[in-house]
């Protein structure tokens, strides 16, 4: 099996003192910004990369780092949910269902430890089922040509569309937000100035990076100054007790994780879905399944592990997509394709071919931070419950500071804190409006690349527009784009979670 | 209301767009299509989703009462004074100011927040200058 050497390769590039020490950090800084409030895993990895970044560290390590931040990040947002009834991030809204009546009952401590061992089991497999599904994507791609491509890159703005957003109009409204910003700068195929208006720090176009740390970290600080309450929940909320799952409680929700780690997976796997999906879907599911007493919401153990097995493993299944195509689906993964490119990394089937080290030691990376976590956090999460009692007056300031400090990093140019700042203030409006910052975000980053790539197929064709849809596979694409962005109209939008605008993406 | 403002801005928005990519000088030597048709095309895209959002919109977002707007402009002009602090007053003082009136707008008592301010300023510059060498704004004070 060539998977299998592929992955030993993998294990013996991650498997360094160096890159297990920065695992171990990654993790456990990782962790402490998803427990944060008012941090989750976009807004916290996008913090963090221009510092990566600004740090010199070489591709590899980098990736490792920042993984583990992630994936340390996902397990974190489930903290404050169980015990607080404040979902951390997204994807742990649904934890908040189960989770905090367990809490009421006095059982936090079962909680947390059941929680983690269910992340632990979503993400874990879903490693795997990255593992083996991703090289059979790469295969269908490496037939992909640049019509294929366009019509792949306007299929994940129509599915994140469809799916995500609530209201469609806006959707494509922030898609093409991002993608006018994504236009400004010298143009790569002539060297023609766009939209620059003649201002020199514009030539080199707006990095990505300053446009995601505006958006997500700068607004949140804006967010937070609406209300006058900067204070900490009080240490009796999260006082717990024993931290530990009983093995009969273990072996009641096996059933739950398994069947909802699969769930989630799929639910990852397509474009625009992500972690907030998975945990939704896989939650709907199992309490139409198992729920023959009516106990779930009001602390049932299962409705605890299926959110917590379905955003993790949706989370893995999600890096398919973003990894084999270069496609991200979701907000997350979305920040995760920044940081590879903010590396000179470029995903998609070269990858796999060109630089096999650095898709193989980041796919071992996901195994041993996975293993990581679940040490980490069954016997240390009354360490991170204390950060919880972090005040957002203190905290906030803090995480407005590191964004400055980390864009400041990039060039060392006043005009692109200037740039940030503006970001932040559109990202506090778009949030307000209810329009989805993925988009954009998903815009700023592929824009480019989506038009290189449209530019190329008619330059093949020599001007003739019919080549987009000219092959049986581009009209499948397009087929599946129409459906993507329609079909959610049509059945309805019940599969789609509440989401509170104060909650971190 | 608030959605017929965005759908409005966005509309003109979207219009100027279009403008603009049409005035971009293409160059002597180009490809088929040209660096003016996919702006075009997405000031389009914008310029549709602006409209519907303007004829149809969603219900009024809870936007917070005046005085916390006045806080958040207040937020705006702390981070912009900041930014063009940085290379006269240096990273320290600037980011204590900053950081503290932030702190301080949050809710912190004014004493909490000036320590606030000095602490993150000072733990900033050890971890990120000090033990991890990142080039931060140090003025004309070298801190």
């Amino acid at each position: 099996m060539d998977v299998f050497s592929s992955l030993a390769d993998g294990f013996a590039v991650a498997l360094t003192w160096q890159n297990l020490g920065l695992a171990l950090v990654g993790c456990f800084l990782g962790t402490i910004i998803g427990a944060l409030p008012g941090l989750g895993p976009s807004n916290g990895v996008a913090i963090l990369i221009p510092l990566a970044f600004t740090l010199g560290l070489p591709a590899t390590p980098a990736l490792i780092l920042l993984t583990s931040v992630y994936y340390g990040a996902m397990y974190g947002g489930r903290i404050s949910s169980i015990l607080l009834n404040i979902p951390g991030d997204e994807p742990a809204l649904m934890t908040t269902l189960d989770g905090y009546p367990m809490t009421k009952q006095g059982r936090a401590g079962e909680a947390l430890a059941l929680s983690g061992i269910a992340s632990f089991v979503g993400a874990f497999f879903a490693t795997w089922g990255l593992v083996f599904l991703a090289p059979q994507l790469v295969k269908v791609a490496l037939l992909f040509g640049p019509a294929e491509y366009f019509a792949l890159f306007t299929l994940a703005f129509a599915t994140l569309g469809g799916i995500a957003a609530r209201n469609q109009a806006k959707a494509v409204m922030a898609a093409a937000l991002g993608l006018g910003v994504a236009m400004i700068g010298v143009d790569h195929q002539t060297g023609v100035p766009r939209l620059t208006f003649g201002e020199i720090h514009l030539y080199e176009g707006i990095h990505f990076l300053i446009a995601i740390v505006g958006l997500f970290a700068i607004s949140e600080v804006f967010l937070f100054l609406e209300h006058a309450n900067g204070t900490a929940p009080k240490a009796s909320d999260t006082k717990l007790n024993r931290i530990t799952a009983p093995l009969s409680m273990l072996k009641k929700t096996s059933g739950t994780m398994a069947r909802s780690t699969v769930v989630g997976f799929i639910a990852g796997v397509l474009p625009g879905a992500g972690a907030s999906l998975g945990s939704f879907v896989s939650y709907t599911i199992e309490k139409r399944m198992a729920d023959k007493e009516g106990t779930f919401g009001t602390g049932d153990p299962r409705g605890v592990a299926a959110p917590e097995a379905g955003n993790n493993a949706a989370a893995g299944g999600a890096l398919v997509p973003m990894l084999a195509l270069g496609v991200p689906g979701s907000g997350t993964t979305a920040v995760l394709l920044a940081m590879l490119m903010a590396l000179n990394i470029t995903p998609g089937p070269l990858l796999f071919t060109q630089q096999p080290d650095v898709v193989w030691g980041l796919i071992a990376a996901l195994f041993i931070g996975n293993i990581m976590l679940l040490l980490l956090n069954v016997p240390m999460v009354g360490l991170f419950v204390r950060v919880l009692q972090v005040p957002t007056k203190y905290l906030m300031p803090a995480v407005a500071m590191i964004s400055f400090v980390g864009i400041y990093g990039l060039s060392g140019s006043t005009f692109d804190l200037m740039v940030m700042i503006i970001f932040g203030v559109a990202g506090y409006l778009l949030r307000k409006l209810d329009v989805p910052l993925v988009p954009v975000i998903l815009g700023i980053l592929l824009g480019n690349e989506m038009e290189k790539n449209m530019r190329r197929a008619l330059t093949i064709s020599d001007g003739d527009y019919s080549i987009l849809w000219g092959s049986p596979m581009a009209i499948g694409i397009w087929c599946l784009a129409i459906l993507g962005f329609i079909a959610p109209l049509v059945v309805g939008r019940f599969f789609r979670p509440k989401k509170d605008a104060t909650v971190a993406p | 209301m608030s959605d017929r403002v965005l759908g409005g801005t966005c509309l003109v928005l979207a219009l100027l767009y279009i403008l603009f990519a049409t005035q971009i000088r293409v160059g002597f030597i180009s490809d088929p299509m040209g660096p003016k048709v996919f702006p075009i095309v997405i000031g389009v895209a914008l310029a549709l989703g602006s409209l519907y959002v303007l004829f149809r919109p969603d219900p009024e977002p809870l936007w917070p009462a005046f005085g916390r707007v006045g806080e958040i402009v207040l937020a705006v002009l702390v981070m912009v004074l900041y930014t063009y602090a940085l290379p006269h007053v240096g990273f320290t003082i600037s980011t204590t100011f900053a950081a503290g009136i932030l702190s301080w707008r949050l809710g912190a008592s004014p004493l909490a927040a000036s320590i606030a301010g000095v602490v993150i300023a000072v733990s900033i510059f050890v971890i990120f200058r000090t033990i991890l060498g990142l080039s931060l704004a140090l003025g004309p004070m070298g801190f």
